[in-house]
């Protein structure tokens, strides 16, 4: 607890007023934060509220266009990441940044290799790797090759790596998005420990859970700007999720109960490329909205992507309306009355060169046309106008060339391409990554409209709270299983996760 | 339209500086061969344009050229009838066309390859099929040789005469800016080139659509290639066509075809055809020596598609600055 350290008075990092931006986007607006010596601050808010581009401030791989960074109380300028290293900082990425080919001591000492000559000294950098080791807690030789790790032993030799270049300020950007709940909590112990040795941690996460375990103070971003801050004894689930979103939790999901229909999507022992020795079963009613939730890598865009006909199925069979169906295309897919809003927005949702309407018209264009396959003009004029409005776009006209919209409204793009359609099944990948806090409530609002007015709806997410707050039911997935399926009223976070790291396996409906 | 705005821009003031140094340049005779020229390019740039915008390439071009131009009077001569030779050599460039497509999108294999190693094909059995003889209709099939030389009297211009393959070409163009801009097929084309991807996702099919370009642009090069051939006579299979793909290229650039895929217009192609003759016919006409040739033409091109990337880097920061006081006011 920061309140326990009165010996040091001044703060350890202190950011202030700092604002960055970006063509067509105001990432942070003087945002400031303060890490005291020897505590774990957690940084917390939605996709795309700044967190990512503060972190890369800190860690010297972007520069602020204004604001000030203190360290020790004193002015310092991070311009690039040798400087942030030089000053203590370590920032720990998303995705390890570690060669597989070499061995855990070459890793730890990438480019800083003890030598004489140019001839590397293997033996200190075995011994000084050991050292290291020691403090993360991880009980290998340093000559195991990191390709043969986990990824929870990866993230402890990143972690090693940070140490040896005595790293006081640790940053970790969601360290147990592909971790497993005993990784997680061996991930956790090390926190705790490397604290007692003096380091501080900004530990930035999705999941409240760990955060409510894990942090001293929290720290919440919104849309680019301070949110506002919780000490240690006001950490709630509660509070920090009004704070991101900036509004009552009841308020922000639109959930309004629906009356399950009959079945619409029917899943039998399907069996993806990927994961081939799990068949899944499960089944999609109409006016419902299932969700799919699971940690990165779980397999779940993988199901998205064998429903909708971009990868072919190693087995099972899937049911539309009652009658087998054979998906060996999108257009198959589409055929049945499927859409899918893949998960990269940017490489399979939207054509970024093209303008609104000719997005907004893509997967429609073939229905509507006229003799000789000409383009209707019209009805694509007035669908992409109807989409614009109806789903309140924000562009200056369906001219408007997409790559310069915001990123709610670009889903909003995608998401317009297929109401054009009007499909059975909605398929959605991560619906709101990326996309501002205003935007991400119009795509609930959306999505519940759509289950009222009896369209069926399985979506992915990786976001805990969106998981709980729009779903009747939940499907969970850990290494390409489904693991579980949980009502409304059973999801809680402890009771997902468990089911998403491979905990227990409940019994799945067939 | 801007981006046309600009080359025919270049290609008046090429036109202008010529013709003030030398008053031949306007002559009915130089202008009549200089518009029968452009159109026989025209129509084979037309062709690479199709694959440019899927974000492919064609570099088979010219020996799909010379297979065809070689095989119809070599047919002719072993007394297949009209219209059987041009019904034979018209399906060999489409199936030319439909082997690269099913290549390209079945075996996914590079476009640049396919078509690089179809380059070394077409040419070689030309050349093994007529024995490396010249080839030629000597004085018959005058009906036949009048869709390359043959001239149109022009209302009101005394003195000029419009050549026939200028209204093939004209033709050639007007479906081809049709099927590009106002069907599905040319809005999926264009999908394509910029997000292949993006365009399996919205249910597109992709491959019978790229596929498609490629037929275009074979079957485009045939057309070429019976018209060289019909125009000059007397065709060497080992010279017949060389390089004519990469002046189908430059040409389809410079008249704004992005290399990346999907965007260009038939017009500014045309236009680009037209600035590649006239470039060629300036440098003869201004006496500039004509091993300089090949120097002038690349670096034409050159300035032309810098100046092109530079506009558009200014066009995009504005939009940039733009935006940022739209989003921040």
């Amino acid at each position: 607890m920061s309140s326990s350290h009165p010996t040091h008075s001044r703060p350890l990092l202190e950011v202030r007023q700092i604002s960055k931006q970006f063509p067509g986007v105001k990432a942070l607006s003087r945002v400031s934060l303060t890490l005291h010596h020897v505590e774990v601050l957690a940084v917390i808010g939605e996709n795309g509220a700044g967190k990512s581009t503060l972190m890369k401030i800190l860690a010297g791989v972007q520069t602020p266009d204004s604001g000030t960074l203190l360290i020790n109380g004193e002015e310092a300028s991070l311009s690039n990441v040798a400087d942030a290293l030089n000053s203590g900082i370590a920032l720990i990425h998303q995705e390890l940044n570690l060669s597989d080919n070499l061995d855990i001591a070459a890793n730890i000492f990438l480019g800083r290799e003890p030598n004489h000559w140019g001839i590397i000294n293997r033996r200190q950098t075995y011994l000084e790797s050991e050292k290291f080791l020691k403090r993360v807690g991880l009980n290998l030789p340093p000559q195991t090759l990191v390709g043969n790790l986990t990824v929870g032993q990866q993230q402890m030799v990143e972690i090693a790596k940070a140490l040896s270049i005595n790293a006081r300020i640790l940053i970790m950007d969601e360290p147990t998005s592909s971790l497993s709940l005993h990784e997680s909590e061996a991930l956790f112990s090390v926190i705790r420990e490397l604290k007692t040795q003096g380091v501080s941690v900004i530990y930035i996460s999705h999941r409240l859970g760990e955060v409510n375990e894990l942090a001293d103070r929290v720290v919440v971003l919104r849309d680019g700007e301070n949110a506002g801050e919780l000490d240690h004894d006001s950490i709630s689930h509660d509070r920090m999720v009004q704070l991101m979103v900036g509004r009552n939790v009841s308020q922000f999901f639109p959930y309004t109960p629906h009356e399950p229909g009959e079945v619409v999507l029917e899943v039998k022992n399907l069996r993806t490329p990927d994961n081939p020795t799990h068949p899944i079963t499960f089944t999609l009613r109409k006016n419902e909205i299932v969700g799919i939730s699971g940690l990165v890598g779980a397999g779940r865009t993988e199901l998205m992507q064998v429903l909708f006909g971009i990868d072919a199925p190693r087995g099972g069979a899937i049911f539309v309306n009652g009658k087998e169906i054979h998906i060996h295309s999108p257009q198959d897919a589409i055929k049945a009355g499927l859409a899918l809003v893949p998960e990269d927005r940017k490489l399979q949702g939207l054509i970024l060169e093209m303008a609104v309407r000719e997005n907004m018209s893509l997967a429609s264009l073939s229905r509507d046309r006229r003799h000789l396959g000409m383009i209707n003009f019209a009805q694509e004029r007035k669908t992409s106008n109807e989409m614009i409005a109806a789903m309140n776009i924000k562009t200056p006209n369906d001219r408007q060339i997409v790559q310069f919209l915001s990123g709610g409204n670009q889903q909003k793009v995608v998401l317009g391409k297929w109401m054009a359609l009007n499909p059975s099944v909605l398929l959605l990948d991560e619906p709101t990554r990326g996309v501002d806090v205003g935007a991400k409530e119009e795509i609930y609002h959306l999505m519940n409209e759509l289950a009222s007015r009896g369209m069926a709806i399985l979506f992915v997410s990786s976001d805990l709270e969106e998981i709980r707050g729009i779903s009747d039911r939940v499907l969970v997935m850990h290494e390409g299983q489904l693991t579980g399926e949980l009502s409304r009223e059973e999801m809680s976070e402890e009771a997902i996760m468990q089911l998403a790291t491979g905990q227990i396996r409940a019994p799945v409906p067939s | 339209m801007k981006k046309i705005l600009g080359i025919l821009i270049l290609l008046i003031v090429v036109c202008l500086v010529t013709a003030v140094s030398n008053k031949n340049f306007f002559s009915a005779y130089n202008i009549q061969n200089v518009t029968r020229l452009t159109s026989l390019f025209g129509i084979i740039s037309i062709g690479v344009a199709f694959v440019i915008i899927s974000g492919g390439i064609d570099l088979s071009i010219g020996s799909v050229i010379c297979l065809i131009g070689s095989l119809l009077p070599f047919l002719l001569a072993k007394g297949v009838s009209v219209p059987a030779a041009l019904l034979l050599v018209g399906a060999i460039s489409i199936a030319i066309g439909l082997f690269h497509g099913l290549l390209i999108t079945k075996l996914k294999l590079q476009p640049f390859i396919v078509t690089l190693c179809g380059l070394l094909i077409y040419r070689g059995i030309a050349r093994g099929i007529t024995e490396d003889q010249t080839q030629g209709f000597g004085t018959a099939h005058a009906g036949l040789r009048y869709l390359a030389t043959g001239k149109i009297d022009v209302p009101f211009i005394e003195g000029f005469k419009l050549p026939v393959p200028f209204l093939i070409m004209i033709g050639l163009a007007v479906v081809a800016a049709f099927f590009l801009n106002k069907t599905i097929f040319g809005r999926y084309l264009k999908a394509i080139g910029n997000n292949e991807t993006a365009a399996r996702y919205s249910g597109i099919k992709t491959d019978r659509t790229v596929i498609m370009a490629y037929v275009i642009c074979s079957f485009l090069s045939g057309v070429g290639g019976v018209l060289f051939a019909l125009d000059i006579n007397s065709v060497q299979p080992e010279g017949i066509g060389n390089f004519y793909e990469l002046y189908a290229i430059a040409a389809a650039v410079l008249g704004g075809c992005s290399i990346r895929g999907g965007e260009g217009s038939i017009l500014g192609v045309v236009i680009g055809a037209a600035l590649m003759r006239v470039l060629r016919n300036s440098i003869t006409m201004l006496g500039i020596p004509s091993q300089l040739e090949f120097a002038i033409i690349g670096a034409v091109i050159l300035v032309g598609v810098i100046s092109d990337e530079l506009v558009k880097r200014y066009a995009q920061k504005r939009r940039a600055i733009l935006q940022a006081r739209q989003t921040s006011g």
